[in-house]
């Protein structure tokens, strides 16, 4: 740059950091409603959640109900329903995530290896749609299959001459109809990660082992498996960091008083606590508890998954 | 040594689709069990595989008849008309611009903003404080409930966020140069060049709308506001509890019928677009799902 250009190019400079000032206050515009949004629907219930150290009265308000320091949290954690609680809890995300896994895994690998490509297409557009189904829907559906009077399941079971079960009414079936009907719904959303990782893998390798003699099973054992064994690896720790979510919407929709002592969940009994039984505190400790543990785990877990991949969530 | 291999290929052809043809009974069995049932009279004749399929000749579309004259279903149906085209559009109007401004590299504040957007998304304090926002607000028994304290899925701004920042610095740089403002930026370049993600982010909003079932049930005390998936719940429930729904209005239809079809008229909609979703959905995930 010689001196002789260097006067305009200061001008331009200046004219430039003006269009930008204006250009940004264009943009904080833009954000105006959004931040306003996320300060009223995401940060006032940040403030409201110290009810959770107050003995929180409707009268009293957030502000003004008293202190209570750790009570609400003592009570949860000294209540007979904690243990059972979080086994319930932590015992549906794994054993959803241990079952459901492999099963995507499987469908994952069956729909890369088949030559039939239209049957392909209709397997995943079949086993993709229960995803869009809502828990009430799904309902429904577990009810014509499973309902003791007219139950698909129960009519077989009539029929071969056996006796009729409530599924969803005894503690013995309903955790394994939790853990099914997820299966049933999720799988085939969830094989589309594994479809595309295996989609990505190198095809030589397939055609020097072919070349090789390889068996489809050991092509299977030692290319698809550790192609895609990354992306097993990532899937598993982000849901590992979301272990205490054991799916509200299920098991809201699922349970009754005959299985509560199998079906109760976390977000379930802060539902009862505070919307049903008005103990807003008590419920919000919970929640703050199941927050707070909650983070911790999406951190470490994002951490690890990251480490192990360049893979994150955010 | 070639036959061996050919034999070996079929075998395993065989045992591939066998297992994906398993996996679409699976899923297709009990779809089948609740249309059979919607059409399923209270005197039917024969039943096949315990239910399964009735023959043709005893199909009754009463079940139907009755939910579609029925004011209950129909004004549910308008609520969630109401929710889904309100509710997308609000998660539109703010995802959009809040994305948009989160991918412009070198605004100041962008960094304040992103952990603004970002601590809600790791840490939720739960339902009730939430609960009492909405309470304070005045906002029980209105549809607002249901729409304003989901209005912006920080997943989904993210998923927008990054498919902004895909598109060429130049394209918006020439424009700038023009003199065009970020409005007419965002409007006349950006988002012409986003239909595909615009669409997918709409979709998800759309979708999680129309299955929404627990908000309105918490928020929405009168029965003239609740959308199809509670009036769903509470026909499906109707045959327990009889207090949740004016069953005697319904009854003259078998009840396990008149189920199973409010099962099949609220699926119905959704599979009629499911196509589309099908094919943008998939790709939407796979975006955001997980970003290298």
């Amino acid at each position: 740059m010689s001196s002789t250009v260097a006067q305009p190019a200061g001008t331009m400079k200046v004219k430039r950091k003006t269009l930008n000032l204006k250009r940004y206050w264009t943009l904080y515009l833009m954000v105006l409603a959004p931040v306003i949004y996320f300060l009223v629907f995401r940060y006032m219930p940040l403030v409201n959640a110290q009810i959770a150290f107050k003995d929180f009265s409707p009268l009293d308000g957030v502000w003004h109900s008293p202190w209570v320091g750790f009570k609400n949290f003592l009570e949860f954690f000294n209540s007979i329903y904690f243990w059972e609680l979080m086994r319930n809890t932590i015992g549906y995300s794994l054993a959803k995530l241990f079952i459901g896994l492999p099963l995507a895994v499987i469908l994952a690998l069956a729909l890369s290896e088949t030559a039939a490509k239209a049957f392909k297409g209709v397997v995943q557009t079949m086993t993709y749609l229960p995803h869009f189904l809502s828990w009430v829907i799904m309902y429904g559906v577990l009810l014509a299959l499973l309902s003791e009077g007219d139950g698909w399941v129960n009519m077989i079971i009539k029929a071969a001459g056996g006796e009729t079960k409530s599924f969803l009414g005894s503690p013995n079936w309903f955790p394994v109809i939790v853990v099914l009907s997820d299966a049933w719904k999720e799988t085939g959303w969830s094989a589309i990660i594994f479809l595309a990782a295996l989609a990505g893998i190198d095809p030589a390798l397939y055609e020097a082992a072919e070349v090789e003699g390889a068996t489809r099973l050991q092509r299977i054992k030692y290319i698809s498996l550790p192609g895609i064994a990354d992306v097993i690896v990532v899937v598993t720790l982000l849901r590992l960091g979301t272990v205490l979510d054991a799916g509200f919407h299920q098991l809201f929709m699922l349970y009754s008083m005959p299985v509560m002592s199998v079906g109760d969940i976390l977000d379930t009994w802060v539902y009862r606590q505070g919307i049903l039984d008005f103990r807003f505190s008590l419920a919000t400790a919970v929640g703050l508890f199941k927050g707070v543990i909650g983070l911790l785990m999406v951190l470490v877990f994002n951490r690890l998954a990251k480490k192990f991949s360049g893979s994150s969530l955010y | 040594m070639r036959k061996i291999k050919s034999t070996e290929e079929i075998v395993y052809q065989v045992f591939v689709n066998a297992l994906l043809l398993l996996t679409l009974l699976i899923v297709c069995i009990p779809l089948l069990r609740v249309i059979t049932m919607s059409f399923t009279p209270i005197k039917s004749g024969r039943q096949i595989l315990g239910g399964l399929l009735i023959p043709f000749s005893d199909w009754s579309v009463a079940a139907y008849q009755q939910l579609l004259t029925h004011p209950a279903f129909l004004s549910s149906l308008a609520n969630s008309m109401i929710i889904l085209v309100l509710g997308t559009t609000i998660n539109l109007l703010l995802t959009i611009p809040l994305a948009y401004v989160l991918s412009i590299k070198g605004l100041p504040g962008r960094k304040f903003l992103n952990i603004l957007v970002l601590i809600p998304f790791l840490f939720n304090p739960g339902l009730i404080p939430t609960y009492l926002v909405v309470t304070k607000l005045n906002l029980i028994d209105t549809y607002w409930a249901v729409i304003l304290p989901g209005a912006v899925s920080v997943y989904n701004c993210f998923v927008m966020r990054g498919f902004f920042e895909g598109i060429p610095e130049d394209f918006k740089e020439a424009a700038r140069i023009d003199g065009a403002g970020e409005f007419y930026i965002l409007r006349r370049i950006i988002l012409p060049l986003s239909k595909p993600i615009i669409l997918t982010v709409g979709l998800f909003y759309g979708v999680s709308h129309w299955n929404e079932f627990f908000a309105p049930l918490l928020y929405l005390n009168d029965t003239k506001l609740q959308p199809l998936p509670v009036l769903l719940r509470n026909i499906l429930l109707a045959a327990n509890v009889n207090e949740y729904v004016d069953t005697n209005a319904m009854s003259a239809a078998p009840i396990q019928s008149l189920k199973a079809a409010s099962v099949v008229l609220t699926t119905l909609p959704m599979v009629i677009v499911y196509p589309w979703i099908q094919k943008h959905f998939t790709k939407g995930t796979l975006v955001g799902g997980i970003k290298g």
